[in-house]
């Protein structure tokens, strides 16, 4: 397949950035879309232009690092996918593909495609845990059983892998989804209980704070979720966070 | 030649852990907040170790390269973590875990280390559990366990398939506390680039901040590497694109021993290579092998029809399969350890059976673990038996189920639907089992440096078993590692704060700013991925899963050449002082470039077939690894300038708890 | 509980409570509305009762200013804030590939309906407050002094969707409301946390009513357009 690449290339933070057309050839529908810009950062550099700075790591979908904004959409047009799954047969020849970082005001570009995500983690300092100290002689693991179904959604809500995708997505660039995902793990759990008033308000907090814009319940956030992430979290947590406010 | 001193504790297995906490020297609350601690790396291990060190009350400071802890690529293992709960009530026991990963790795691992990870792993299942960690649970709402290869009980628990998610999820919870209360200092993107070593001690680090480029200088009273595995230098592997192997190639240019380099993981389930683009290889978990079936047709006429897509594999009738696993080995069948599975594949394909077009594949097949569930299924609710499409929609849900993550990352990649097709697996390299070498307090050659997880090289020996890194990573950041590191710090209370301006980091961080501008001037033709693919190839053809000695030989010339012609001729665009990539991974890359020549060396000398390490040389008229006495000891490399001029250290390995087998899993 | 209209779930849910009480509004304003197509006496009777009765006039009255104008400044509000929280826009974005076209601009429907309330307002809460308050004349009579000249209410109904032109404009302005209904019905249901097994049934629901009340009044509009004296 034959390419044309608009790209995002901006040197640092403080650099204006612009976007730049690129023509790549020779690119197999079997390769993942990161390696396609493997391809183009490789006769980058052998014809000695800069190459695109992008993060990625684990390549299996996972980790959470890769993110881009492809064709208006994060992640690209397929569902369900991070952008290092999503593989080049969902393009086609002579396509023309605009790639752009994940843009919000609580995520400034560092270079190129790559974009500080550092908010996502302070909200987490703020109360993403259950304080619980090491040792040896926690209870049991069995001592508390939880029923199947409450273990399953606060399973499905753990699986945010912290891309960032809802927020690129959403026209407010709203973090609830993610900020949701946590407080509803451990609000569907027992063990998630005692620090349940602090946690929510904590963290609702420290997400204002960053700059992430409030959500307007367009869903976009659920469909480009790479793990399907559904809008219940943020529902429960509007109530999680009303019964915290009516309490604290 | 100088013997290592395992610092094995006295008395007998079971109460060594116990007696040995009883007697170390402690470190008093007042007194730990006047130590600094630096951990580099935040996957399991140095996630789990930065949290427990910083609730114990020590200044932690803590280094990932990625930007965020939570992406370190413990995220990425999916099938489990084996714990001795015997929750199923199937015999389990501390003792038979240990023996289990004692057999497992082949008789090469350190027995003590082993039973004390056989003994908290127990822990580690309550622990997390507290964290809020959502493992799977039954309709009762107790924790359901599966099994994995090598073990005859169902000891792993999981979370779906992404187990070391959640559990990592759990670590970077913990220490998310601890920043919050600002016992931990995270510093997110940011390389670790050398240890500094001041009279003797592991004193601090240097670093690179990755976004600005500069050049950093960091103490502690200690430092611990949980940096994980050095598979990427074989290139294609399963593991992230930044895994590497710098932190520990550093420290063992400091002194510390690195211990059997050549024992590799080659995992038997990965997605097939595709083509030469390809920048990573895919993982489908060892769960897998709990329902799958992997053959082989047995006619060569097949194997060509299938290769030329006249033939489709679900065509070819029963009679006309090779379970080749489960012909082999009767009694663990598909679920034999990784090794053994990841060899038996190669053999068939190298016979010629391979089933896709480069002729490295075989069938991971669900279609009767699909037709056993839907029977099942319709049993239990009360519907017909004999219908064929509704057992087999039952079945599938059931399969979706279990494995619903994993089979949607095949499709996505491979465009084929393994719900009705079988999978195309081929083995892979996945883990490391060699690694910096400790003692049983964690501790390299260098005092005050520590390795923990992958990163160090104690517990698998020569093979690891599935959803057992998981629990080597948690346990020594949990339970080991923040016992055992107060006893070298009680020695420090009164040292007071390490200052970064002494002469050994100025000269650490000279060294690390000019081995930088070279890389940066070097002004050569080739990217850094050039010369990193074809370590790569070298690797993998003459390090691979089947080594010998002419092949190892070439292999240390050719590498020792690349890497000569590496410095001559790469090419690593851009500035020091900035965010940029290409000069991490030429960074990265001339590490694995000496790496990769010790692996060989260590190869070489190693005549003997044990665990992922096999010399054509060794085996049995069955074509099984054949292990050899003389060899039961462990090979630790002291740095001496060149790869080549590694002065080899061996531990013995006594065991005197486990009897010393022929590995049969006939 | 303090500091809660600063929070953005806070925001939210102010936003959401307020809307919940316009539709309850829209509802009563609506059974009103239809009598005057059946029967206009009874209509007569009901403005009547409305227009006079105080806790209708000095409670409700005030409160629904209240809840409109909120509604609207907040919407406005969150707006602006929403904006700001992306500073450099997408060169290319596809935004109808994962949400609708009502969720992603209500902004717009909602301008369009604030244009549509204020003509509205004129056409009859400003008549309204001009006769009773302003004239002082509570009798709701067409002739004040006449008490057999019968209710205004109908009579002046009629005559307001003579002109083709504001009942071209009441029709588009309930094309809006149900754009931003058929939204913002469900979208305040989640807003309070309200999303569960019964979500689904509520979102059949809300289409009815997005769909069913706007074009009901359309149909009032179009029946006294083509049906006055």
């Amino acid at each position: 397949m034959n390419l044309t690449l608009k790209i995002w290339r901006q040197k640092n933070a403080s650099d204006k950035g612009k976007m730049v057309d690129y023509k790549i050839s020779d690119v197999s529908p079997d390769m993942s879309f990161l390696e396609m810009l493997d391809v183009l950062n490789t006769q980058l550099i052998e014809s000695g232009d800069e190459p695109v700075a992008f993060d990625h790591d684990c390549r299996e979908g996972i980790c959470g690092m890769c993110s881009l904004y492809i064709n208006g959409e994060a992640h690209g047009p397929d569902r369900g996918v991070t952008t290092c799954q999503l593989h080049m047969r969902k393009f086609k020849d002579g396509d023309t593909i605009y790639i752009e970082p994940f843009r919000a005001k609580a995520f400034p570009v560092i270079k190129d495609l790559v974009v500080d995500r550092s908010a996502f983690d302070r909200i987490q300092h703020a109360g993403g845990f259950i304080s619980v100290n090491t040792s040896g002689n926690t209870q049991d693991a069995n001592a508390i059983p939880i029923n199947k179904e409450n273990a399953d959604k606060a399973f499905d809500a753990a699986t945010c892998i912290g891309c960032g995708a809802c927020v690129a997505t959403c026209k407010n660039s709203s973090a609830m989804l993610y900020v949701s995902a946590k407080v509803s793990q451990f609000a569907l759990l027992p063990q998630g209980q005692v620090e349940a008033t602090d946690r929510v308000l904590n963290m609702v907090k420290q997400m204002d704070d960053e700059g992430f814009g409030n959500c307007t319940n367009t869903g976009a956030c659920e469909v480009e979720c790479p793990k399907g992430i559904s809008l219940e979290n943020i529902a429960r947590m509007n109530t999680e966070f009303l019964k915290a406010s009516l309490k604290g | 030649m100088a013997t290592l001193d395992s610092k094995i504790p006295k008395g007998p297995i079971a109460d060594k852990w116990t007696n040995h906490k009883n007697k170390i020297n402690l470190v008093n609350p007042a007194n730990k907040r006047l130590i600094d601690v630096i951990v580099v790396g935040t996957g399991l291990a140095g996630g789990s170790a930065a949290a427990t060190l910083a609730e114990l009350g020590y200044n932690v400071k803590a280094f990932c390269f990625q930007d965020s802890p939570r992406r370190a690529h413990s995220i990425a293992a999916q099938g489990g973590i084996n714990a001795a709960k015997n929750y199923q009530g199937d015999g389990d026991s501390t003792y038979r875990l240990f023996y289990d990963t004692v057999k497992g790795g082949d008789y090469r691992s350190r027995e003590a280390n082993v039973y004390r990870l056989a003994e908290v792993s127990a822990n580690i299942i309550d622990q997390c559990v507290a964290q809020g960690v959502p493992f799977a649970r039954d309709y009762g709402g107790l924790l359901d366990n599966r099994s994995f290869g090598g073990v005859l009980v169902s000891r792993t628990f999981y979370a779906k398939g992404q187990t070391g998610q959640q559990l990592l999820l759990g670590a970077y919870s913990a220490m998310n506390r601890q920043i919050g209360r600002g016992k931990i200092k995270m510093y997110n993107r940011h390389e670790m680039l050398d240890v500094v070593i001041v009279d003797g001690k592991a004193r601090g680090i240097i670093a690179r901040n990755l976004v600005t480029g500069e050049i950093e200088r960091h103490s502690a009273h200690a430092v611990v590497l949980g940096t994980g595995g050095y598979g990427n230098v074989f290139f294609l592997s399963t593991n992230a694109m930044g895994s590497n192997v710098t932190a520990a190639w550093k420290a063992h240019k400091k002194g510390a021993y690195f211990a059997n380099p050549c024992y590799t993981q080659i995992h038997p389930t990965c997605i097939p290579v595709s083509g030469d683009h390809q920048s990573k290889l895919t993982l489908m978990s060892e769960s897998l092998r709990n329902d799958g079936r992997i053959w082989v047709p047995k006619k060569m006429e097949d194997v060509k029809a299938i290769r030329e897509g006249k033939l489709r594999p679900t065509q070819i009738a029963e009679e006309d399969r090779d379970y080749y696993l489960e012909r082999r080995y009767p009694a663990f069948g598909n679920l034999v350890p990784r090794d053994v599975a990841s060899r038996a594949a190669k053999e068939r394909c190298d016979a010629g059976f391979g089933v896709n077009a480069t002729g490295e594949a075989v069938y991971l097949d669900f279609a009767s673990a699909i037709q056993r569930y839907g029977k099942e299924q319709a049993t239990v609710k009360g519907l017909d038996v004999n219908d064929a499409a509704l057992v087999k929609k039952l079945g599938q849900e059931v399969v979706k189920n279990k494995y619903g993550n994993l089979f949607q990352m095949y499709e996505k990649i491979v465009d084929e639907n393994p719900y009705e097709t079988p999978m195309m697996i081929y083995p892979a390299v996945h883990y490391t089992m060699g690694g910096i070498w400790v003692d049983y307090n964690l501790m390299t050659t260098v005092p005050g440096l520590y390795a923990i997880g992958e990163a160090n090289f104690s517990d698998h020996g020569a093979n690891r078993l599935g959803a057992s890194a998981l629990m080597q990573g948690l346990a020594d950041g949990y339970f080991v590692l923040p016992y055992t590191i107060g006893d070298y710090l009680a020695d420090d209370i009164r040292t007071g704060p390490i200052s970064t301006e002494s002469p050994e980091f100025v000269e650490a961080e000279k060294n690390v700013r000019d081995s930088i501008d070279k890389l940066i001037n070097n002004n050569g033709t080739k990217s850094v991925d050039y010369f990193h693919k074809r370590l790569g190839k070298i690797m993998w053809n003459k390090c691979g899963m089947a080594r010998n000695e002419q092949g190892l030989r070439e292999a240390i010339e050719e590498i020792s050449a690349l890497r000569a012609e590496f410095w001559k001729d790469v090419r690593v665009p851009g500035e020091a002082n900035e965010f940029n990539e290409e000069l991490a991974k030429a960074g990265r890359v001339a590490d694995f470039l000496e790496l990769g020549e010790l692996f060989a060396k260590d190869a070489l000398q190693r005549e003997e077939s044990a665990g992922g390490h096999f010399r054509e040389e060794y085996q049995t008229e069955e074509g099984e690894a054949q292990r050899r006495k003389e060899f039961q000891y462990v090979s630790a490399w002291e740095y001496k300038g060149e790869p080549k001029d590694a002065v080899l250290h061996k531990e013995d390995l006594v065991y005197e708890n486990i009897e010393v087998k022929e590995r049969s899993y006939k | 509980m303090s500091g809660l209209l600063k929070s953005s779930i806070g925001r939210k849910f102010a936003m959401a409570l307020s809307a919940l009480f316009l539709m309850v509004f829209l509802l009563q304003h609506f059974a009103i509305n239809i009598l005057s197509v059946f029967s206009p006496d009874a209509f007569n009777e009901a403005s009547h009762f409305m227009g006079t009765f105080w806790a209708v006039q000095y409670l409700l009255q005030p409160v629904l200013i209240f809840g409109v104008i909120f509604h609207f400044a907040m919407g406005f509000v969150l707006e602006i804030k929403n904006n700001s929280a992306r500073t450099v826009k997408y060169a290319k974005n596809n935004g109808g590939a994962n949400s609708t076209w009502m969720s992603r601009n209500m902004i717009y429907s909602g301008l369009f309906i604030l244009i549509f309330l204020i003509i509205h307002m004129i056409d009859f809460w400003v008549h309204e407050m001009n006769v009773k308050y302003v004239a002082g004349d509570m009798s709701g009579l067409i002739d004040p002094s006449n008490v057999e000249s019968g209710f205004r209410y109908f009579e002046e109904l009629q005559e307001k969707f003579v002109p083709i032109w504001r009942v071209a404009l009441y029709c588009l302005g309930f094309v809006f409301l149900a754009l931003h209904l058929l939204h913002g019905f469900n979208s305040a249901f989640q807003s309070v946390g309200a999303n569960n097994k019964y979500t689904k049934g509520l979102k059949t629901f809300s289409k009815i009513y997005a769909i069913g009340l706007p074009l009901g009044f359309i149909i009032i509009a179009l029946f006294h357009h083509f049906n006055h004296h």
